[in-house]
């Protein structure tokens, strides 16, 4: 999208309709005003995807306005209510966010859920363009026996209650087991170990909830066993988040030394970032610490450690049938190599007691709306290259696009992507721009009628400004505010 | 090997820096192809690393702590940015509004690996050695090659003079790979 594109393609067009005739005031109207040219697009999902799709949409387009939509009143979705307490400096993300937000033609609409409130059908009809970028809110489940009872957590619910998330509030997790499981090896599971290990005085100055606070004060939990199907060559967590583990104040970790003979020969080709990790791995597993590390963990009252080739087949009940009081494995042997390599049963099977279970094994989509195509085996909106398969006019970005895998930077560079691509549509006339839409004064009137009153981003840095100075008091950079309805009355909505 | 036609080519000879890239720029004409490797610095061995003088002393608002960094965009689209010693390519970025998408969005944290940015060999070899820190937010990047570097861990030296940085190409779908193969074997 060239600098004068917009402007010049004002001047083309206008000149074209001095050869037609249009006698109606509509017509002239038309003619004369320059609406008819200004893509409207509407987003859906006000995390980094929204965010960094519309971005790019407003750096490279000089006329397009994008409103962006998201069901709670509150924006910025995971690196809000995802990224961990202890990661700050992860969320500056925020500051860019809060940069578009506040330029001219972008605006934000908060506690207004897109198949709900409105649907998608009414969107089309108000802007030009409606980009999917809600994420991923539900998890993918174990499927087995037992996965029911009481001490058994998504890792998703986990993390959303120690961040604030408010449908998960009241999830009042019971720690009172000495030995937790987290099923899965990827950065979530990390964070839900950490969380539960870290010395309190460190989580007391981040910004997790008062509530998470107070629980995990009281919590017992003393051992933390991530347990994965395959091997180390196969973790999903990275280098940073793993050798925070490591130096976890008060914290000892076990691996197992078995699980990493030979592998130094195996990785020594491999690309760097798999032979660094892998590399840590083992010299944590049979290295011999320095004397400051090896007293440090001679002191820890606290541990974790890290099980391979094991896949959950139950959850063992207690004596009252309603609570877990263990965990069923089957041992696995790989098939395969690399990232491709499979689990396979061997036949044998471990049991490993605890009363604490978090499932990690990754988020997943869910459909919102009648009108959007879904993928429920893939959990994503079906999609070539973020335009929506039968959909004209309809795109997506992030997670409801390509699956729930990657951090902060997979999904900006996907949503410059989709808004690349979303660019080339307005360039080619593939998407339709000379019937100028209403945006959002036509959704507005909509939600109105449905007494539906939207959040906006000032509204949002009204309750941003009233987190961050109870969180003062506490000396928390915020105190999270979770209940939905103390957010609308603080804006007095 | 770089692409030529900096600005710095139309600028008189006024400095032994700006000759040594003219040089460079011309190719043969002073008995040096284009792509071999230059001298390390404008100065002789490796002064840059030695005890700072007094005209290197912050506050000094003189040329001398002027350095011009060059930078390639993902579509090809060169700048040139002057920058202070000590500040880092991505605060230079950032200071000179440079119109790099989505560059430094931890704000120089090491929590991303937005800043990513390839250098040529021979800039890459004076760099101040990668910590294992960087190294792990490193490892995240796209497009990763032998001479990448996270720009809010490069320090502008004076011998940096004239250095060109080159913002990768981000792979996220297969038909940009053929792009970062490209680049890789720069």
């Amino acid at each position: 999208m060239g600098r004068s594109g917009g402007i010049m393609r004002w001047k083309r067009m206008s000149a074209f309709r001095f050869l037609v005739p249009s006698g109606s005031p509509t017509g002239i109207k038309r003619l004369l005003s320059t609406d008819g040219l200004i893509p409207r697009i509407c987003i859906v999902g006000s995390g980094p995807a929204g965010f960094y799709t519309a971005q790019h949409l407003l750096k490279h387009h000089r006329l397009a306005q994008v409103d962006v939509y998201e069901k709670l009143p509150v924006p910025f979705g995971l690196v809000r209510f995802g990224v961990a307490p202890d990661h700050p400096e992860v969320k500056n993300v925020i500051n860019t966010f809060t940069q578009t937000a506040r330029s001219d033609r972008c605006s934000y609409y908060g506690n207004v859920t897109v198949g709900k409130d409105i649907t998608v059908k009414e969107l089309q009809k108000a802007y030009h363009a409606v980009i999917l970028s809600y994420g991923a809110e539900d998890n993918r489940t174990l499927g087995i026996p037992g996965e029911d009872l009481a001490g058994v957590y998504t890792a998703r619910a986990f993390v959303g209650w120690y961040n604030g998330l408010p449908e998960n509030r009241d999830l009042k997790p019971d720690l009172s087991s000495e030995t937790a499981v987290v099923l899965g090896h990827g950065n979530v599971a990390l964070d839900v170990a950490r969380i539960l290990l870290s010395p309190l005085e460190i989580l007391r100055k981040t910004d997790i909830t008062e509530d998470s606070l107070a629980i995990l004060a009281r919590s017992k939990v003393k051992r933390v066993c991530l347990v994965g199907r395959r091997g180390p060559l196969q973790v999903a967590f990275t280098i940073k988040e793993l050798r925070e583990m490591i130096n976890l104040p008060n914290a000892r970790p076990f691996l197992d030394p078995t699980d990493f003979k030979g592998l130094g020969d195996v990785v020594k080709d491999a690309p760097r970032p798999r032979r660094r990790l892998t590399e840590l791995m083992a010299k944590t597993a049979l290295g011999e610490p320095g004397e400051e590390v090896a007293g440090r963990w001679a002191s820890a009252s606290r541990e974790w450690s890290l099980k391979f080739l094991r896949s959950p087949l139950e959850v063992l009940p207690a004596t009252d049938g309603k609570r877990a009081r263990g965990i069923r494995m089957a041992v696995t042997r790989l098939q395969g190599s690399g990232e491709m390599a499979k689990a396979v049963p061997t036949g044998e099977v471990e049991d490993l007691l605890c009363g604490l279970i978090l499932s990690s094994i990754g988020y997943r989509s869910l459909p919102i709306d009648p009108a959007l195509p879904f993928d429920s085996k893939q959990g994503i909106i079906p999609n070539n290259l973020g335009r929506v398969l039968g959909a004209p006019g309809l795109y997506c970005s992030g997670w409801v696009k390509r699956g729930a895998v990657g951090v902060i930077l997979t999904t900006m560079n996907d949503s410059f992507d989709t808004a690349q691509f979303v660019l080339e549509d307005l360039q080619s006339g593939a998407l339709d721009v000379s019937k100028a839409k209403e945006g959002s004064e036509l959704v507005r009137s909509i939600l109105q009628s449905r007494g539906i009153h939207p959040v906006s981003f000032s509204d949002w840095e009204k309750i941003d400004a009233a987190e961050v100075a109870r969180g003062k008091l506490a000396g928390k950079p915020r105190e999270k505010i979770v209940d939905p309805q103390e957010m609308l009355e603080l804006i007095s909505h | 090997m770089l692409p030529q036609g900096f600005s710095g080519i139309a600028r008189p000879l006024l400095s032994r820096a700006a000759g040594q890239r003219a040089a460079w720029a011309l190719g043969g004409f002073f008995g040096r192809a284009v792509g071999s490797p230059a001298p390390a610095s404008p100065h002789p061995g490796r002064g840059f690393r030695g005890t700072p003088r007094l005209q290197d002393a912050p506050g000094d608002t003189g040329s001398a702590d002027r350095v011009t960094i060059n930078f390639i965009n993902r579509d090809g689209e060169k700048f040139s940015a002057t920058a202070k010693e000590g500040e880092s390519l991505l605060e230079v970025v950032v200071n000179q509004n440079l119109s790099i998408d989505g560059f430094g969005a931890c704000e120089g944290a090491l929590a991303c690996s937005t800043c990513h940015l390839i250098f040529d060999d021979r800039a890459f070899q004076q760099l101040d050695p990668v910590t294992p820190e960087e190294l792990d937010m490193l490892d995240l990047a796209y497009g990763l090659t032998d001479t990448s570097r996270l720009g809010c861990q490069v320090r502008v030296k004076k011998w940096m003079d004239g250095l060109t940085a080159q913002v990768p190409v981000e792979v996220s779908d297969i038909r940009k790979e053929l792009e970062v193969e490209k680049q890789s074997k720069q």
